[in-house]
């Protein structure tokens, strides 16, 4: 949208059905998360761990996806590097068409969201279906897309998603949570039984063994990686751990930070091919995608740490009441703002780095400590200093004050032209604050000059 | 003790009455205070809004004129987060180690006026009286950055006649966030909203915060929504006494 992430939040404050659904999402999950984080004596201790961990294998990024590429080809899979989106869409259509698919069964997965591989597949005339339930409800819907990294529906509330099910779905379903999800599973189930290829993203893909991790609750991805005849899993350079032993930090930060939940239902790990066991064609596909360019930036690059868990989400005060749809990417809340503007390019979301109060509880939570506050003031230098995008009006108001808090006398000769309400201390300029606020009025008296003046 | 106070521009210029106070209440205590007139702003808007790189001498000029300083000692947990957390990043992204040791220096001995009290000088009760009933909201700065934690509220607590009510949902952000507040003007009103609706639901008739720049906030919406709940800073709850 023009007038990027001001505009587009202006447009999702103004529904209250979202502003409902979204504060009603997020504080439940917030006190859940909370709850189960509370029980867990040494959870500093373990978020360090994820931190160092991450950070450690980000270091050393290409020895570690070297490793990952002789395990998973010793384990009978392939692998393929894909420097952008558009050339990790061209493995999926080509296996697809390799087996003769016209549909594709798909895991819930972020990095085929970030490349638009539903639609480059479909392009190819292949259709992918998604098996997840929120996002099998976005993919029903007209023109609806996700607006949260882990409950991509979550502007959706259950009255809604039942009409969705009976108008697309053809079937007769209440709000009931059980008849949805009912509904759901009868449909998806004769999509696992016949689509010969499968689609996942990984949580986590192991270096020292080979292995692919994902993560879930409904089953369907379970489903969708032992089924088919061959799987592809689309995984963007950053998840790669270099010990399968870093596992054991990990699935323990992921899942209390995510679905506040102890411990999540479904974890597949496979490496490679088994005979006579699951797919019998694996192939696993590195995207870059704008990833090296992020470990360029020294403290940008902490970004690539994220674990996708989305409990930054449920705690932003921004994210709880502009929802996700206005961060525009697939990316939203407080890791979309240091994450989106990276991958794409500073010029191409030159606004998201500010859609933040700098309150700091994104921080507090993330399992893996990235200090987004610190990185959102960083971008926001780059992208005054690198693009045009922050406006002269507003450079020069910038300059006129670093130069007036320059030089005491510089100071206080703006003080006294506040009182008349002229200069660059004075509050005229402010008109977006004084359309919902006041301004307090400027004193007779500085405090310096009641200070100069008790002090004689 | 010794204290130089480090009062912001935001409070030299708008809200004189909170220094007052802050004098008042450290002289009471037995404090010396002093107020070094060479100070200006700290640069946080600045470096807030990606204007760092134009203000890195805001830092030279904050060691400069409070290097030798026994304790610095300032009503605002924004603006003390700003030098300890903020000042050795930006020193270092300058690649000026020079000034990022002296930084280093400097840094612990900045405190917010309740991290002074209660933590440095180990003083809850400061002679205090205020009979109005009073909510506290925790700015984000004070709490994540600082963490200053209970610190105020042991203060408020001694005071007499205060009849002190919790806030629900008191550390979500009151959506000022500095020029936050201006670029992204819906959404911040929209954070002001649901926190003045939790202060309104307490009864309070003080709202009270150890930041002005928040306090402006919070205040400039009762104000405009005539909600007759006025803002009044830490510094001069503390500072009342029983005439």
């Amino acid at each position: 949208m023009k007038g990027g992430f001001p505009a587009a939040a202006k447009a999702s404050l103004a529904d209250s059905q979202l502003r409902r659904n979204l504060g009603h999402a997020t504080s439940t999950i917030r006190a859940k998360r909370a709850r189960v984080v509370s029980e867990v004596a040494d959870w500093e201790a373990l978020r360090e761990a994820g931190r160092e961990i991450k950070e450690r294998t980000l270091r050393h990024l290409d020895v570690h996806l070297e490793r990952l590429e002789e395990a998973v080809t010793r384990a009978g899979g392939t692998v393929h590097w894909a420097r952008d989106g558009a050339e990790a869409c061209a493995v999926v259509a080509q296996v697809a068409r390799a087996h003769g698919s016209e549909e594709v069964i798909k895991v819930k997965s972020l990095a085929s969201d970030e490349i638009g591989l539903n639609e480059a597949l479909e392009r190819a005339g292949v259709h992918a279906v998604e098996t997840d339930l929120a996002e099998l409800i976005i993919q029903l819907g007209d023109h609806d897309s996700q607006s949260h990294i882990l409950v991509p529906a979550i502007h959706r509330n259950r009255a809604e998603i039942a009409q969705l099910f009976r108008r697309t779905l053809g079937v007769e379903v209440s709000d009931e949570p059980s008849e949805l999800t009912a509904a759901a599973r009868a449909y998806l189930r004769e999509k696992f039984l016949t689509v010969k290829v499968g689609v996942s993203g990984a949580n986590f893909a192991v270096a020292e063994t080979g292995h692919v991790v994902v993560v879930e609750s409904e089953g369907n991805g379970r489903m969708c990686t032992t089924l088919p005849e061959a799987l592809v899993s689309v995984v963007g350079i950053e998840k790669v751990l270099p010990r399968f032993a870093d596992l054991a930090v990990m699935l323990q930060l992921l899942p209390r930070s995510s679905t506040a939940e102890r411990m999540n239902p479904y974890t597949s790990i496979w490496s490679g091919v088994s005979e006579g066991d699951g797919p019998r064609e694996f192939h696993l596909v590195l995207l870059d995608g704008g990833r090296t360019d992020v470990l360029a930036d020294e403290i940008g690059r902490a970004a690539l740490r994220c674990i996708r868990c989305s409990a930054c989400l449920n705690v932003c005060p921004v994210y709880e009441r502009t929802g996700g749809h206005a961060y525009e990417s697939i990316y939203p809340g407080p890791i979309g703002a240091i994450l989106t503007p990276q991958l794409r390019g500073l010029d191409q979301a030159p606004t998201l780095p500010w859609a933040s109060s700098l309150c700091g509880a994104c921080y507090e939570v993330c399992p893996v400590k990235i200090d987004i506050p610190s990185i959102l003031v960083h971008l926001r230098g780059r992208v005054v200093r690198e693009t045009g995008a922050e406006g002269l009006g507003e450079r020069a108001a910038m300059g006129a004050m670093a130069r007036v808090f320059a030089s005491r006398r510089a100071y206080e000769a703006a003080q006294r032209m506040a009182k008349l309400g002229r200069g660059p201390l004075a509050g005229a300029a402010l008109r977006p604050w004084t359309r919902s606020r006041e301004l307090p009025a400027v004193p007779a008296q500085t405090f310096r000059e009641w200070w100069k003046e008790r002090s004689r | 003790m010794r204290a130089s106070l480090f009062i912001t521009c935001l409070a030299d210029t708008l809200f004189p009455q909170t220094g007052q106070a802050t004098v008042a209440v450290l002289e009471r205590l037995g404090v010396q205070v002093d107020f070094p007139v060479e100070q200006t702003c700290c640069g946080q808007m600045h470096a807030n809004t990606g204007y760092g790189h134009e203000v890195l001498g805001l830092v030279r000029r904050f060691v400069r004129v409070f290097g030798d300083a026994e304790v610095v000692v300032t009503p605002s947990g924004s603006c003390a987060a700003m030098v300890r957390e903020g000042y050795e990043r930006m020193a270092a992204e300058a690649g000026d180690e020079a000034l990022a040791s002296q930084v280093r220096a400097l840094a612990p001995r900045v405190l917010e006026l309740s991290e002074l009290l209660v933590r440095r000088m180990g003083i809850e009760d400061v002679g205090a009286s205020f009979h109005h009933r009073v909510t506290y909201h925790p700015t984000c700065h004070s709490l994540r950055l600082l963490k200053v934690g209970d610190a105020p509220v042991r203060l408020l607590r001694c005071v007499r006649g205060i009849d002190l009510v919790e806030l629900p949902e008191a550390e979500q952000c009151c959506g000022f966030g500095g020029t936050f507040a201006v670029k992204n003007a819906d959404t911040s009103t929209a954070m002001l909203t649901d926190k003045l609706r939790r202060i309104l639901d307490t009864g309070a008739d003080v709202c009270t915060a150890a930041d002005s720049s928040c306090l402006m906030h919070i205040g400039g919406g009762l104000q405009r929504s005539r909600a007759g709940v006025r803002v009044m800073h830490l510094a001069e709850i503390l500072a009342s006494e029983d005439a």
